[in-house]
């Protein structure tokens, strides 16, 4: 038998009421005696599952719903219609039982006690979430060592940097083993390294929990070095749903073609150059053509070295964004 | 599961406030001046009527002012400011992804600072008490009704509060209407004057509405102006508040969380 998904999600849609007025001091007054409200549709029928074990990658602009669709999973936000499914439960109803089993990181907040060590806060968690002694204190050094957090979870919260606030409030959502994470914009603000050791940390206790994965990312290293799937949103919409590899190969325009060797002055004959260093040449070829302009490079011309690669995902995902514009 | 969450969640409170512990002494020092103020004027009143005002004779007056400011120490809960600034924030939202209701998470940290805040008011009372001496007669019942009343009355100003703090789920500005509230509660409670000493009709409206058993009601009876009837009848009326509030809590919080938009963080 198919195992139950651990989150599913069916025309799932959120709108917001905005308040919206002109500049300056006529359209103030004129706000005071009539208010003009604007519908924004913020997430428009989405509908996705994910599997028990699974890391996705959900991308998307700003403003394309991300966030909004993890706060309606995490039951923050109640949905206008449609229907989500977290662990078996409806996030909206926010059952005790659910909100026990799920964790919600965000970038860009704290939910540790600002004034106090972390330390302290961990504790308060281990008595919110009933967690085991032993699995408390197990995890916790697990955690802490992982992270190279050291003295830093005896500092108080406000005197950490940003990447360290970041690394101690991972390990505070994760004490309690949440079956089901969502990760908002984990390693916004963080150094290259701190990124690094942060996704290492994501993946390793998604192996070790079992637990699933929905991770929003403006870093597309995040996303290649954590999914294997991705959904990409953009105004409300989710226009792909797939593998990261499929993704590439939907959207990706070219690929390129790097040669080095003794090469002619023009290779426009084989392709767009895209950049010439010395006898290194990159050319942007499309992806229907890659093989066979290949096969042309090697017998025409005297080449040491020849590479074919995808476009980097960043360009994958403008071009699904541009896509989506058009088709909009 | 709650009960030792409330354990956690005080002690982060006790923790909070003992590492701030002089801005929490400043706080208290600037709650205390309130009373030794009001104080200083009802004495000379009193003493330039005779002795007594309005039934409060000047021992009254001085152990209603003392104790008065133990039951402000006590009553302090989270105001709507704080709540105000968790939706534009966007901290609420942290709040609402834990399997326990935030009510709680307020309550047992205000709970728990309570402990610092009675230790530091303690050297404060007894220089009052040595300075006026007021001679009151004090009995166990006194004593443990007003043990139980000011937590009571710690519940009932937290419930009031939180109702207040939830109107933010319709409008994010509630800090005009918080500060409405903090002038009909220092007439209508007993902060700012006995009500004894306010108009009749005042002090009737005040019968009616809760403020008074947040305030004068603990107060008056430790000092000895409720009999013994009054007094277990009080902590009744406290208890029906407490009903009254957590049925409105349960109505309001319902409706409101429905209204979130979870802006921020």
């Amino acid at each position: 038998m198919e195992p139950a998904p651990s989150v599913e999600v069916e025309n799932l849609r959120r709108t917001f009421k905005v308040p919206v007025r002109s500049g300056g001091l006529r359209a103030s007054l004129r706000a005071l005696v009539h208010r003009q409200f604007r519908q924004v549709v913020a997430v428009k029928g989405a509908t996705f599952r994910l599997e028990p074990g699974e890391v996705v990658g959900f991308l998307g602009p700003n403003g394309a719903g991300k966030t909004t669709t993890l706060k309606m999973l995490s039951g923050l936000l109640h949905p206008d219609s449609g229907r989500a499914s977290v662990l078996g439960f409806e996030p909206k109803r926010r059952p005790r039982e659910l909100l026990r089993r799920i964790g919600l990181v965000t970038g860009n907040r704290t939910s540790l006690a600002w004034d106090l060590p972390a330390l302290d806060s961990y504790l308060m968690l281990r008595a919110l979430y009933e967690i085991p002694k032993p699995d408390f204190e197990n995890r916790r050094d697990r955690f802490i060592e992982t992270l190279d957090l050291g003295e830093l979870v005896t500092k108080p919260v406000r005197n950490l940097s940003l990447g360290e606030r970041m690394k101690v409030e991972l390990v505070g959502a994760l004490l309690h083993a949440p079956a089901v994470l969502f990760l908002d914009e984990p390693t916004l603000g963080l150094d290259v390294s701190m990124q690094r050791r942060l996704r290492r940390f994501i993946s390793d206790y998604n192996t070790e929990f079992g637990a699933t994965v929905l991770l929003t990312s403006h870093y597309m290293a995040d996303v290649e070095a954590l999914c294997k799937r991705v959904m990409v949103i953009h105004r409300g919409r989710i226009h792909h749903d797939g593998e990261l590899s499929g993704l590439v190969a939907r959207f990706a325009t070219h690929k390129t073609i790097t040669v080095t060797g003794q090469l002619p002055e023009s290779l426009e004959a084989y392709g767009q150059v895209a950049e010439r260093t010395g006898d290194r040449v990159t050319l942007k070829v499309a992806p229907s053509e890659a093989g066979a302009v290949a096969a042309r490079l090697l017998a025409d011309l005297s080449i040491t070295d020849l590479t074919i690669e995808d476009p980097p995902i960043e360009d994958v995902i403008v071009a699904v964004f541009t896509g989506a514009e058009e088709a909009t | 599961m709650i009960g030792r969450y409330y354990l956690a969640q005080a002690r982060q409170g006790l923790l909070h406030d003992l590492q701030y512990r002089t801005a929490a002494a400043f706080s208290l020092f600037g709650f205390l001046l309130e009373p030794v103020i009001y104080l200083a004027v009802w004495r000379s009143v009193a003493i330039a009527r005779g002795g007594a005002v309005a039934g409060y004779s000047l021992d009254q007056l001085t152990a209603y002012y003392v104790v008065w400011s133990l039951v402000r120490a006590m009553n302090l809960a989270l105001t709507p400011y704080t709540w105000e600034w968790r939706i534009q924030s966007g901290r609420l939202n942290d709040l609402l992804s834990r399997p326990i209701h935030p009510f709680h998470h307020d309550f047992a940290f205000f709970a728990g600072q309570k402990i610092v805040w009675i230790t530091l008011w303690l050297p404060f009372a007894v220089v009052l008490w040595f300075t006026f001496r007021p001679s009151i007669e004090v009995t166990p019942l006194r004593v443990g009704a007003f043990a139980v009343a000011i937590w009571l009355a710690f519940t009932i100003r937290h419930m009031f509060q939180f109702l207040e703090g939830a109107v933010n789920f319709w409008t994010t500005r509630t800090s005009a209407l918080f500060q409405l509230m903090v002038g009909v509660e220092l007439l209508l409670s007993g902060r700012l004057v006995p009500l004894a000493l306010m108009p009749g009709w005042v002090e009737r409206l005040a019968g009616w509405l809760h403020f008074k058993w947040t305030f004068q009601y603990p107060i008056e009876a430790l000092i000895g102006k409720l009999d013994d009837g009054a007094i277990l009848t009080g902590l009744a009326t406290q208890l029906l508040w407490i009903g009254v509030f957590a049925v409105a809590i349960r109505l309001v919080w319902g409706r409101a969380i429905r209204r979130y938009t979870a802006v921020g963080g």
